[in-house]
Order: structure tokens, then C-alpha cells, then sequence
């Protein structure tokens, strides 16, 4: 096992499949010599050359849009967009081009293709470059979405985004670079759809993904010590595919849910999560499903502000503990 | 410099096949919109032929086409069978997408027609991406990408031609100039007189106009720039100068044009101005007559048999979303 940062995942999980494949290139903003802004793609352009780590301009339309052409014949191509924020720019490109062609022309047209970019709030960035956008992905048919929640998952979970077929958008957490932990010597995949109980429990359910995991296992130890709570945290790891049976056969187990999310209120992926669970588990309830998100407002610069949008480790302790409470 | 390059005289009849094809098809296929036969919406090439001909000529068998919403045209010129054209257009589940693209979408990756896009612009960037493929996989193959007017105003536009230069990628940028955006002139409404060719220098390119009417003229820059494409001297951009005979799509009567714009346009409509070339030059009235009944006949064919085609199979409607030719997103 070696130890790696988030970080350093990123390059090393491209780096797996650069090695594996020579039908892998990659380009984006500042992602070769300068390695990247937040510095996950460092060693890669010394290491695979110029033909296969390409600088772009500031062109995000183009990057996507060169990014599907190339998937389109042949190549197994990953875009970088900077900051998720920017998905915006080329949003046509992701939702009209990229999700639909495939069923447009009766699957004449395959897009093995990877769209990385840095997501989520924390970092004081404000709101054009602290968004979470998976939720917007994953509302649109024909791309999957990846969140990893730790450097193992980030390598494992890269590396099958690279091999899948089909298009898959990767959102790195911005505010987990830094964090290090255990990753498995050799070569190293982690299907996409497999949620990870990341703590087991029996008194409720936590639903989270990236940057949330963290925070609700801190939660859950909280949870344990302070109050007796047995909590089990569910890391969701991909939105689509969903593992809704993990999620549905903890539900049958604790008979309580939460979900977690940083993203706005309204039809963050948590909504479909308790759509769900009320639809298939509602067998299973011995309570009210509970969302935790930011409130509908784009997030705010200053730290009290963000701090006090995202769901903290204290919000999500003190909001499952007075549920809990309530149910009693 | 029309005629430096010797074109034989087959390729020059098979040039004005594709182009009468076309004209055939694309009259059909405006009849069976108005008889409800053809569902939605469509975008005619009638009057642009000599673009798609001239080029689909020039082009080798596995290079690829991306073209626009106005693209029957240009994916017949690829050699994509009418027949299951027609079916799509009719929404048949032998249709060439199976009914689930329709006329804005027509694809055919076997032919190259690697897609027709319905968002302006968007495919500038798709193209790039496909030139660089060839380039990285040193296939020498050319993507060819054509456009309308109204194009050269969206930002993907100038992503994808800056993009394209910087990498010297092996595509050609094809504007078909057609005058009007949708209902707008498009000299109204772009800064210059030129909407592609004035733009070329900005990327480093020269400036082509071709009259888009003459499939000569067009079969010669073409040639001359996929070949340079192939050979690694970088992209082109090429504006080529022509005319829709309709409307911009369904039953727009396209009222907004003056009448006497139209009928110079019409006077110099490609094919009977190619026509009366090839006879001039000795080709037999008997083979031109030969040629244009036997597109005649191909068309009523390809309905007769679109026509036979089945509905969709219901159960196609969640396949082919992922490669496992299904549409799950979640267990």
C-alpha cells in the first residue's frame, strides 16, 4: 500500500490507463508542463509527451467538443474543464452533443470519453468556481457521473471512467485535494455503481458523496459518542449508475435516512434518493426522509457565509440527532 | 484557376448524379411534408447541391462529413441509401437511426457521415476533435465540416477554427453561404462582408471564396484543400457562395427575400448550369436523360420502400443509450 494524496490520485489513475492504453490522450487548460492549476495532472506531460497531454486555449466548447469527436473515432480521449463552474460554457456540448448522440443514432456512435473537473464549495472561491454540478449531469440522460470521496476511490474510480464505454463526467472535489490515504499497490479499478458503506450502523442511514463523506462519518463518530447513535454512512461514489440497492437494503436495516449534499435545495441528487426510498422503502420507514443541503442560493465568498451553506459536521450531527430524537 | 485540375469525365457525370439525386430527393421529400407523410420539421438543400457534390467527390472513402440540420444533401452525397433516409424521415423504424434522430440528425458512421448537428455551431468543435483523431492515429483521413452563414457568429465557431490552426489538424471548415441565417440576411447582422472567408486571417488562414453554384469550382478547391488537409499543411476554410431555393425549413415560403434576388439565384441554379456544360463538352442529351430518370426512379423506390417500413418496436424506445445497448441508470 502506498500512500497518496487526492491529488496525486487524479495523475496517477490517468497515468494507470495512459500506461495500459495508447488510445488515452488528454488536454485541457494548463494541464501539461504546468501541471495542472490545483496540480492533479503533474509528471503526466513529461512522462507521456506532447502528442498525448495537450494544452488548449481558454476553449471550452472546443475542448468538449474535440474531446466527443475524437471518442467518436477511435480515441479514448479525457477533457479537463477547469472548474465545474465552467461546464456552463459548454454545456451544450455535454447535454445536446455528448449525452445524446449515442441514442440519436441508434448506437452507431460510441463516446468512450471522460469529462474531469474540479467540483464543490470550501475553498472561499465564491460562486462561479465553488458549485456543485453533478446534480445537473446527472439530470440528463446518457452520462454517468462520478464523485470519488477518498485517493483510493479517485485512482480506482478514474481509472474505470477511462475504460467505460459510454461518456462519464468525473467530479474531483476541490476542497479534498490535500487529504492522503492508503492506495492498493498494482493495478487498480473500482467498478462504476457500487456504492461503499463506508461505516456500517443501525440506527439510521447517511447518504453522502465527496466532500459530504468525510463530514458525515466525523458526524457519525460524534453521533456515537455523544448520543449512542449508531450511524451507518453510505458513499455513494456514482450517481449513474445509481446503487439504489445499497442505499434501499441499509433503509431496510436502520429504518431511518439522511442524505447529505452541498448542492442547493431544490432536485439536488438527494431528491431522488428519498424519491426512492419513499417509492420502494417506504416499508422500511420508522421516519420522515431527510434531506441536508445548502440552502437555494448560490454559495457566498466570505467563510462564515459558505460555511454556513454547506452542511457541516455540527448541522448534519444536530440534525440527524434531533430527528432521531423526535421519532422517539 | 477553375480547370488546373483534371477531373475525368466520369467523375464529372457522377458529380452531376449525386447533384440530381439530391434535387430528386429533396423535391420528394417537400411534397411528403406537405402531405403529412414527413412529421416535424425539415431543412432543404435544394439550390446548394453543387457544394455537397463537389466536395463528396473530392473526399476519400473513410473521411468523415459533419454537416448541419440542412444536411440530406450532404449525407446522400456520402452514398447513404435513400431508403431508410426517407424511412427516418418518415419516423419508420427502418429508418436510418431507427426513428429516433429524424431529418436534423442523419448519420451514417459506415458512409462518414458522421452526423448531422441541429445546434448551430456545435459541430466545428466535434470535427476538430475527429481531425485530431486521424492525426494522432496517422490515418490520413480528412473531416470535412460544412456549416451555414449563420454559424460564423457563435462563439464554437472561432473555438474550433483557433483550435484547429493551433494544432494543424487535417479538416476542412466549409461555409455555405446561402445568404440567410434563418429569416435574417445575414450581410444585416455580421461585421463584415465575408461572414467566413473575412474571418480566415484571424486564424492564419487564407481567404477562399468559391462560387458555391459551379460543382467545378467547387470539386477544385475542395480538392486542392483535403488534399493539403491529408498532407499535413493544416486546415482550411472555405467560403462557398450559394443560394436555398426554399424556404429555411417546413412551409416557409421565405417572403423575406426580394423577388428579384431569387430569380437571379435561380438563373444560376448548379444543375442545369452543369448540364448545359457536359453537353457542350459532348456528353449525349441521351446519358443526362439516363442519369435524371434513373435518380427519378431510385427516389420512388426508396418511398415505395420507406413507405412499407414498420413503426418503431415500442421496446426501442430505452436501447442504445448506453454501449450495452440499454438505458439502466441505476439497480
Amino acid at each position: 500500500m502506498a500512500e497518496l494524496t487526492y491529488r496525486q490520485a487524479v495523475a496517477a489513475g490517468i497515468a494507470q490507463e495512459m500506461d495500459r492504453d495508447p488510445l488515452v490522450v488528454f488536454i485541457g487548460e494548463d494541464i501539461g508542463a504546468a501541471g495542472g492549476v490545483f496540480k492533479t495532472t503533474e509528471g503526466l506531460f513529461e512522462r507521456f509527451g506532447p502528442e498525448r497531454i495537450r494544452d488548449t486555449p481558454i476553449s471550452e466548447q472546443a475542448i468538449v467538443g474535440a474531446v466527443m469527436g475524437a471518442a467518436m473515432t477511435g480515441l479514448r480521449p479525457i477533457g479537463e474543464l477547469m472548474f465545474s463552474d465552467f461546464f456552463a460554457v459548454a454545456w451544450d456540448m455535454v447535454a445536446n452533443q455528448i449525452a445524446k448522440t449515442r441514442y440519436m443514432t441508434d448506437g452507431q456512435v460510441s463516446l468512450p470519453l471522460v469529462l474531469r473537473t474540479a467540483n464543490g464549495g470550501g475553498l472561499r472561491f465564491g460562486a462561479q468556481h465553488s458549485q456543485s454540478v453533478e446534480s445537473w449531469a446527472m439530470a440528463i440522460p446518457g452520462l454517468k457521473v462520478v464523485a470519488p470521496s477518498t485517493p483510493a476511490d479517485m485512482l480506482g474510480l478514474m481509472a474505470a471512467a477511462i475504460r467505460d464505454p459510454d461518456p462519464v463526467i468525473v467530479c474531483e472535489h476541490k476542497a479534498l485535494f490535500a487529504v492522503k490515504g492508503e492506495v492498493p499497490d498494482g493495478e487498480h479499478v473500482v467498478p462504476l455503481g457500487q456504492a461503499r458503506i463506508a461505516r456500517p450502523g443501525s440506527d439510521c442511514t447517511i447518504v453522502a458523496l465527496a466532500a459530504m463523506v468525510p463530514r458525515a462519518l466525523e458526524a457519525a463518530e460524534r453521533l456515537a459518542a455523544e448520543a449512542g447513535i449508531s450511524a451507518e454512512v453510505i458513499d455513494l461514489r456514482t450517481l449513474i449508475p445509481l446503487d439504489a440497492r445499497t442505499i434501499l437494503d441499509s433503509l431496510a436495516r436502520t429504518g431511518r435516512l439522511f442524505t447529505v449534499e452541498e448542492n442547493p435545495r431544490v432536485l439536488g441528487w438527494g431528491a431522488e434518493i428519498v424519491s426512492i426510498a419513499a417509492d420502494e422503502g417506504f416499508d422500511s420507514l420508522d421516519a420522515p426522509l431527510v434531506r441536508i443541503t445548502a440552502p437555494q442560493v448560490p454559495l457566498a465568498s466570505a467563510a462564515v457565509l459558505e460555511d454556513l451553506a454547506m452542511p457541516s459536521v455540527e448541522r448534519i450531527a444536530a440534525t440527524v440527532r434531533r430527528r432521531l430524537d423526535e421519532a422517539r | 484557376m477553375a480547370g488546373e485540375l483534371s477531373v475525368s469525365r466520369d467523375a464529372r457525370l457522377a458529380m452531376y448524379r449525386t447533384m440530381v439525386e439530391c434535387r430528386t430527393f429533396e423535391e420528394r421529400a417537400q411534397q411528403l411534408f406537405f402531405e403529412g407523410l414527413v412529421r416535424g420539421t425539415t431543412h432543404l438543400g435544394n439550390g446548394q447541391e453543387a457544394v455537397a457534390a463537389g466536395f463528396a467527390g473530392a473526399m476519400r472513402a473513410d473521411d468523415y462529413t459533419f454537416c448541419t440540420y440542412r444536411g440530406h444533401n450532404h449525407t446522400l452525397a456520402r452514398g447513404v441509401p435513400m431508403a431508410p433516409i426517407f424511412a427516418e424521415l418518415f419516423g419508420r423504424g427502418s429508418g436510418l437511426m431507427g426513428g429516433k434522430g429524424g431529418s436534423m440528425h442523419l448519420t451514417s458512421v459506415e458512409h462518414g457521415a458522421m452526423g448531422s448537428y441541429a445546434i448551430v455551431g456545435a459541430h466545428l468543435p466535434i470535427a476538430v476533435g475527429a481531425a485530431w483523431s486521424a492525426q494522432y492515429r496517422k490515418s490520413g483521413q480528412v473531416a470535412v465540416c460544412f456549416f451555414g452563414d449563420g454559424a460564423t457568429n457563435i462563439g464554437a465557431f472561432h473555438e474550433a477554427l483557433n483550435l484547429a490552426a493551433v494544432w494543424r489538424v487535417p479538416a476542412v471548415f466549409v461555409c455555405e453561404n446561402n445568404q440567410y441565417m434563418e429569416y435574417t440576411a445575414i450581410g444585416s447582422v455580421t461585421a463584415v462582408e465575408r461572414p467566413a472567408a473575412d474571418r480566415a486571417a484571424a486564424y492564419g488562414l487564407e481567404a477562399i471564396v468559391v462560387d458555391g453554384n459551379d460543382v467545378r469550382a467547387v470539386h477544385e478547391v475542395a480538392r486542392t484543400a483535403i488534399d493539403a488537409a491529408r498532407a499535413g499543411d493544416g486546415p482550411a476554410l472555405i467560403e462557398a457562395l450559394t443560394y436555398r431555393h426554399g424556404g429555411h425549413s417546413r412551409a416557409d415560403p421565405g417572403k423575406y427575400r426580394p423577388d428579384a434576388e431569387v430569380q437571379a439565384w435561380l438563373a444560376r441554379d448548379p444543375i442545369p448550369a452543369e448540364r448545359a456544360r457536359l453537353l457542350a463538352e459532348g456528353v449525349r442529351e441521351a446519358e443526362l436523360a439516363r442519369i435524371e430518370a434513373e435518380a427519378t426512379a431510385a427516389v420512388a423506390a426508396a418511398e415505395a420502400i420507406a413507405r412499407d417500413g414498420p413503426e418503431p418496436d415500442p421496446a426501442t424506445l430505452e436501447t442504445e443509450l448506453w454501449s450495452d445497448g440499454g438505458s439502466a441508470w441505476r439497480n
